[in-house]
């Protein structure tokens, strides 16, 4: 019986050895030591042994199934590796193809410059306000210290529905409006975006654009606020490493009045064909608030003061993804909004 | 303003060149846009003096010139025939470069060597408006003043530098080069060197020969006149030219160029009448009777209005005040004796004058931007000055100075803490009088901290004390004030609901893959007939531009329709051939108040498909497509409850193709397919499905706040039906049919399939729903879901006569 059960062992460890699937190696384990398998087979032989053989056939069968049990424990997990190493291999797929199509939307570039500007404005306390684009005379110019006949009219030459009713040629009446709507009380701290119109078409000007107004009313504002907050924005818009200056500009309604270039942002201020080898760039107009202006919409300017500021979005944009014709922004080619 | 660098240089000290004195005044409020340098194309060209010319021996139409170049003797060979011994002329010698990079090299013309050539004023690149009149063709003849051998450009003054200012409304004191030398001197700290001028008296012979009335006191405030008597027209010296050509104006004569030099000179405009054609010897300021004519110097009969400012005689308007002269009274070759005027007219009423004549002068436009009125009688004198002294005239003494009300100048108070409190800054008092003493502001009197000051007369800018603060500012530097943040209150940077909607739509519609646009708010209104709009449809009452850049700017939108299928004729023209557009943008309505009514709209457009790839076949743009979007973006926004009911009436919409969107019983929108006729007259080939959606509607509808729903507990039970029903019966009408007999357990329907064809009979249709079953408290049965089935089957085979499909 002890040969047979070498012989068993033995037998069954060579057939394990040949198993490659791990359904064989199943079969295998009932053929060998499952209930009606071989060993129990062998086993059913005990009853004929002597008493003294007995524990030690037992103690050898029990070794033997323990010796294969664990055997076929050990090749069945190396053949479940194998083959899921062989089933993964099969499965290759070719990861270099494209993946399926999902369309992206694109921002317009002009956008793009609005929502960057607001989230920056409103990130220092800016309120977003509109105004109507169809504006009374009064807001687009007398409001703002440019009564009728005044040269600044010149400036700007707008197209009128009504000797009273224009389109507005610039953002700046909604500063009057706020301030209007908002009088007594302070601190105004608003940025206006939106479209504005004057009567130019070239490659340089759209007879339709958009700006962002800004304007602050407190007690004791100053020009330094205004240069401090220029700052602030030149640098979350155009990079850290920017600068800015002023220049002494006029505007109607700010007194006194800058024009404000950054630092060029292509070549940082060593001088480039982009800024005209100036190292500069002009991007906005700015200034402290009339008194007239103050006065107009109901404040004291002895009591609050103010600044005011305006960029053009489409100079903005053009700068910063350096486009060269305005035009562009307004043609909607997809081969141009598919780069945004 | 174009100044002279020469010029400037003689009326103040500069210790520095022109770009950095360019650069410092453009840093103090005066931008010098452009700085340039005359010609310096030219070279090798210089004066000759021609001693004899000779015959060409085999050419009838040349002759030889012997040229004295001062170093040496040319002979250069010529076809002009301008030329005459004892002129001096420009002359390239060999290697010379002219205009337009043209080199002049030793040639041969005709068997004779011409070592040279004698140069037109377009050769080296003069514009006609550069030279007298008399010079324009031919050989350009110099005055006998220009040296021989001297360099052309050293001659005719090209050595000459231009800084082009580029004023802004407030500084038109810096249109007279006086002014732009005393902003210099102001900054710089050089000194003045402008002319002294002797002043004449009122009175005198003048007075005697002419009188002056001003009988609209408001246009014109103050006529200054003087008489010139004898006079002699002739050529200018050259540097009077020169300096008039340098300024951008072009010489005549002497008296013409006396009147435009001292007005580049002083910023005051003059203008010089025939004495001798003036009626009654008098000069009347007067408005214009309606419908009273003047032939112009430009030869133009202008017909005035009353709104208009003339210069009259005894018997006639003799010209428009501050505009342009009369013919009648032009200073000819008969001239005798000349009448000078210097006059302050109002800014605003020359400039509606201008306008509406279309005549836009150098003496208009400083009008119109303002003049120094107090200026004037010396502004006179020193024409009369010059013209003596080119030898144009003899002066007549005294003047006639009608100035009925002598304008004051009030003085303005100045606060050193304002300044410092506007500013940010800590300037001190003596720096401010520092500043105020470099721009020539008295200062009448002075006390804690206060100055009462008086702007000089040509300032006239200066009227408030803020104004006074800007001229600190920027003398005392814009870059030496420090950089600080407001330190008032604490403000909330937000946005309106409207606005926060506005910008979840936008999101949403990128998200969905669509490409945001911005078309411009006015249109042609051609295309109200292009949409096939009915006559008086409301969409046609759009707002007008009184004064369009043209028809097709001429009506702001009242749909974005046009601008979204104009914006896809464009692509699809360039063969971009799939398209998704969206725009968020406001349309404009004519209202009942004083404003139109602006309301903001989503637009779509699509068109084209998806293309087919190794993955998925290709998907069309259709209206399903763009539906999906629509239903994407209320599902986003939280809106739900929408419905679509087909319409027939949107004259631009597919009749069988297009849907109202509406919301709470309200229409909200509309999407559909374009009609053929509208695809054809946009040129549109492909089919386009549109919508427009008006935002203000969905705001309130938007912006309800968001609640959550316990998530069920027990599973759900998903059950699919497949019916017939008749072909015209609409899906949504079904599904409404199915939830309302459903009954609350009736989670969700979704339409899974539509079939219609050969297993279906003829007239009927097939739609499967995949109905979701769902009870709060327990796992539904079989047994209960049949029955809830049963109600829908009862429902529907009574509304529509629907049946359960067999497979």
């Amino acid at each position: 019986m002890r040969e047979e059960l070498k012989m068993l062992k033995e037998k069954a460890e060579n057939e394990l050895r040949q198993c490659s699937f791990v359904g064989e190696l199943q079969d295998l384990r009932i053929k060998y030591m499952g209930k009606k398998g071989e060993l129990t087979k062998i086993l059913r032989g005990m009853g004929q042994l002597s008493a003294e053989e007995r524990p030690a056939i037992g103690k050898l069968a029990n070794e033997i199934r323990d010796s294969l049990e664990e055997r076929f424990n050990r090749f069945s997990e190396e053949l479940k590796a194998r083959e899921l190493i062989f089933r993964m291999e099969k499965e290759k797929i070719d990861v270099t193809l494209p993946g399926s199509v999902h369309e992206t939307g694109r921002r317009h570039p002009l956008n793009l410059v609005f929502d960057r500007i607001e989230e920056i404005f409103q990130g220092m306390g800016y309120k977003v306000e509109e105004g109507p684009e169809i504006e009374l005379d009064y807001y687009n110019f007398e409001a703002l210290n440019i009564p009728k006949d005044h040269p600044a009219r010149d400036m700007q030459d707008s197209f009128y529905i009504t000797s009273e009713v224009l389109l507005r040629s610039q953002t700046s009446p909604v500063q009057a409006r706020t301030m209007e709507k908002m009088r007594p009380q302070v601190p105004i701290k608003i940025i206006a975006p939106g479209k504005v119109y004057r009567r130019d078409d070239d490659a340089t000007h759209s007879p339709m654009f958009h700006q962002v107004e800004g304007l602050v009313v407190d007690k004791n504002i100053r020009f330094s606020d205004l240069k401090g907050t220029l700052l602030s924005f030149a640098r979350e818009m155009f990079g850290k490493d920017r600068l800015i200056r002023l220049r002494p500009s006029f505007f109607p309604f700010t007194e006194p009045s800058a024009e404000v270039d950054i630092s060029c942002i292509i070549c940082g201020g060593k001088g480039c064909r982009t800024c005209s080898y100036t190292g500069w760039l002009e991007i906005l107009g700015s200034g402290m608030v009339h008194p007239n202006v103050l006065r107009m919409s109901g404040y004291d300017p002895e009591e609050v003061s103010g600044f005011a500021f305006g960029m053009g979005v489409e100079r903005i944009a053009m700068l910063k993804y350096g486009l060269d014709d305005l035009r562009l922004l307004f043609e909607n080619d997809v081969r141009l909004l598919s780069q945004f | 303003m174009r100044v002279s660098w020469k010029w400037l240089n003689e009326l103040v000290e500069i210790k520095m060149s022109p770009e950095e004195l360019a650069d410092k005044i453009t840093m103090s409020g005066v931008e010098v846009g452009n700085i340039e340098y005359l010609k310096k194309e030219i070279r090798g060209v210089v004066v000759g003096l021609i001693k004899e010319i000779m015959p060409h021996p085999q050419a009838d139409k040349l002759c030889i010139c012997r040229v004295d170049i001062g170093e040496n003797m040319l002979e250069i060979v010529t076809g002009a025939t301008n030329v005459e011994p004892g002129q001096k002329v420009p002359v390239a010698v060999c290697g010379a470069l002219l205009a337009g990079g043209k080199r002049i090299e030793e040639t041969i013309l005709r068997g004779i060597v011409s070592e040279g050539m004698l140069c037109s004023p377009g050769e080296m690149g003069i514009e006609d408006n550069e030279v007298l009149p008399e010079q324009e063709d031919g050989i350009y003849i110099l005055p006998q003043e220009v040296e021989v051998g001297c360099d052309i450009a050293v001659a005719l003054g090209w050595d000459d530098i231009v800084l082009e200012l580029e004023l802004t409304p407030n500084r038109a004191d810096c249109l007279g080069m006086n002014n732009v030398a005393r902003e210099v001197a102001a900054l710089t700290g050089g000194a003045l060197k402008l002319a002294t001028v002797a002043e004449s008296k009122e009175g005198g012979e003048c007075a005697k020969l002419a009188t002056v009335d001003i009988l609209d006191t408001e246009l014109c405030s103050r006529y200054v006149a003087r008489i010139v008597k004898n006079i002699k027209p002739a050529p200018s010296p050259l540097w009077l030219q020169q300096r008039l050509t340098a300024s951008g104006i072009r010489p005549i004569n002497n008296i013409v160029d006396v009147t435009n030099y001292v007005m580049m000179e002083t910023g005051q405009p003059l203008h010089a009448f025939d004495y001798d054609t003036l009626k009654g010897n008098r000069i009347i300021v007067r408005r214009a009777v309606e419908g009273e004519d003047l032939v112009t110097l430009d030869g133009q009969k202008r017909v005035m209005t009353a709104e208009m400012l003339v210069i009259a005689d005894a018997e006639r308007a003799v010209g428009l005040a501050g505009v342009m002269g009369g013919l009648d009274t032009e200073i000819t070759d008969k001239t005798v004796n000349i009448l000078l005027e210097a006059a302050a007219f109002k800014g605003s009423n020359i400039r509606r004058t201008s306008h509406a004549l279309g005549l836009r002068s150098e003496a208009s436009l400083r009008f119109e931007k303002g003049i120094e009125v107090e200026q004037l009688s010396s502004v006179a004198d020193r024409a009369v000055e010059l013209l003596v002294e080119l030898g144009a005239g003899e002066a007549v003494e005294g003047n006639v100075d009608c100035y009925p009300v002598v304008q004051e100048r009030k003085p303005i108070e100045l606060r050193l803490a304002r300044i410092n409190g506007l500013l940010g800054t800590e300037i001190a008092e003596g720096k401010v009088e520092e500043i105020l003493s470099a721009l020539r502001i008295t200062t009448l009197n002075k006390e804690d901290g206060k100055w009462q000051v008086i702007p000089p007369s040509y300032r006239r800018d200066l009227v408030a004390e803020v104004d006074l603060i800007e001229e600190v500012a920027r003398l005392y530097g814009y870059d030496k004030i420090p950089t600080t943040l407001p330190c008032g209150e604490t403000t909330q940077g937000s946005k309106s609901k409207e606005q926060l909607v506005r910008r979840d739509i936008s999101r949403i519609m990128l998200s969905a893959g669509m490409y945001d646009i911005i078309n411009y708010s006015f249109i042609n209104p051609r295309n109200f007939d292009m949409m096939r709009l009915s006559e008086g449809h409301h969409l046609r009452k759009a707002v007008l531009l009184k004064n369009p850049l043209s028809e097709e700017q001429k009506a702001m939108r009242t749909t974005l329709l046009p601008g979204l299928l104009d914006t896809v004729r464009k692509n699809l023209h360039k063969q971009n051939r799939n398209l998704r557009f969206s725009e968020i943008g406001k349309v404009y309505l004519p209202g009942t108040d004083s404003l139109p009514e602006e309301k903001w709209v989503l637009g779509a457009a699509v068109t084209g498909k998806r293309e087919k790839t190794w993955l998925e076949s290709e998907m069309r743009y259709d209206f399903y497509y763009l539906k999906g979007i629509l239903e994407n973006l209320f599902a986003g926004l939280g809106i739900t409850g929408q419905v679509y009911r087909p319409v027939k009436e949107l004259s631009w919409l597919h009749p069988n193709r297009g849907a109202l969107v509406m919301l709470n019983g309200r229409e909200v929108g509309y999407i559909g397919e374009v009609h053929p006729e509208v695809m054809d007259n946009y040129s549109l080939e492909q089919r386009t499905i549109v919508m427009e959606i008006e935002i203000g509607l969905l705001v309130e509808e938007a912006a309800k706040s968001m609640r959550y729903q316990p998530i069920a507990k027990y599973p759900a039970v998903v059950r699919d039906l497949a019916l017939l029903v008749p072909e015209t019966a609409e899906a949504a009408e079904v599904a409404r049919i199915i939830t309302e007999a459903g009954g609350e357990l009736l989670h969700s329907v979704g339409l899974f399939d539509l079939y219609q064809g050969k297993q279906v009979q003829e007239g009927y249709k097939s739609l499967a729903f995949s109905l979701t079953w769902q009870a709060e408290d327990k796992t539904l049965t079989d047994e209960e879901v049949n029955v809830l089935h049963d109600n829908i089957l009862l429902a529907l085979s009574k509304d529509f006569g629907a049946s359960i499909r067999k497979a």
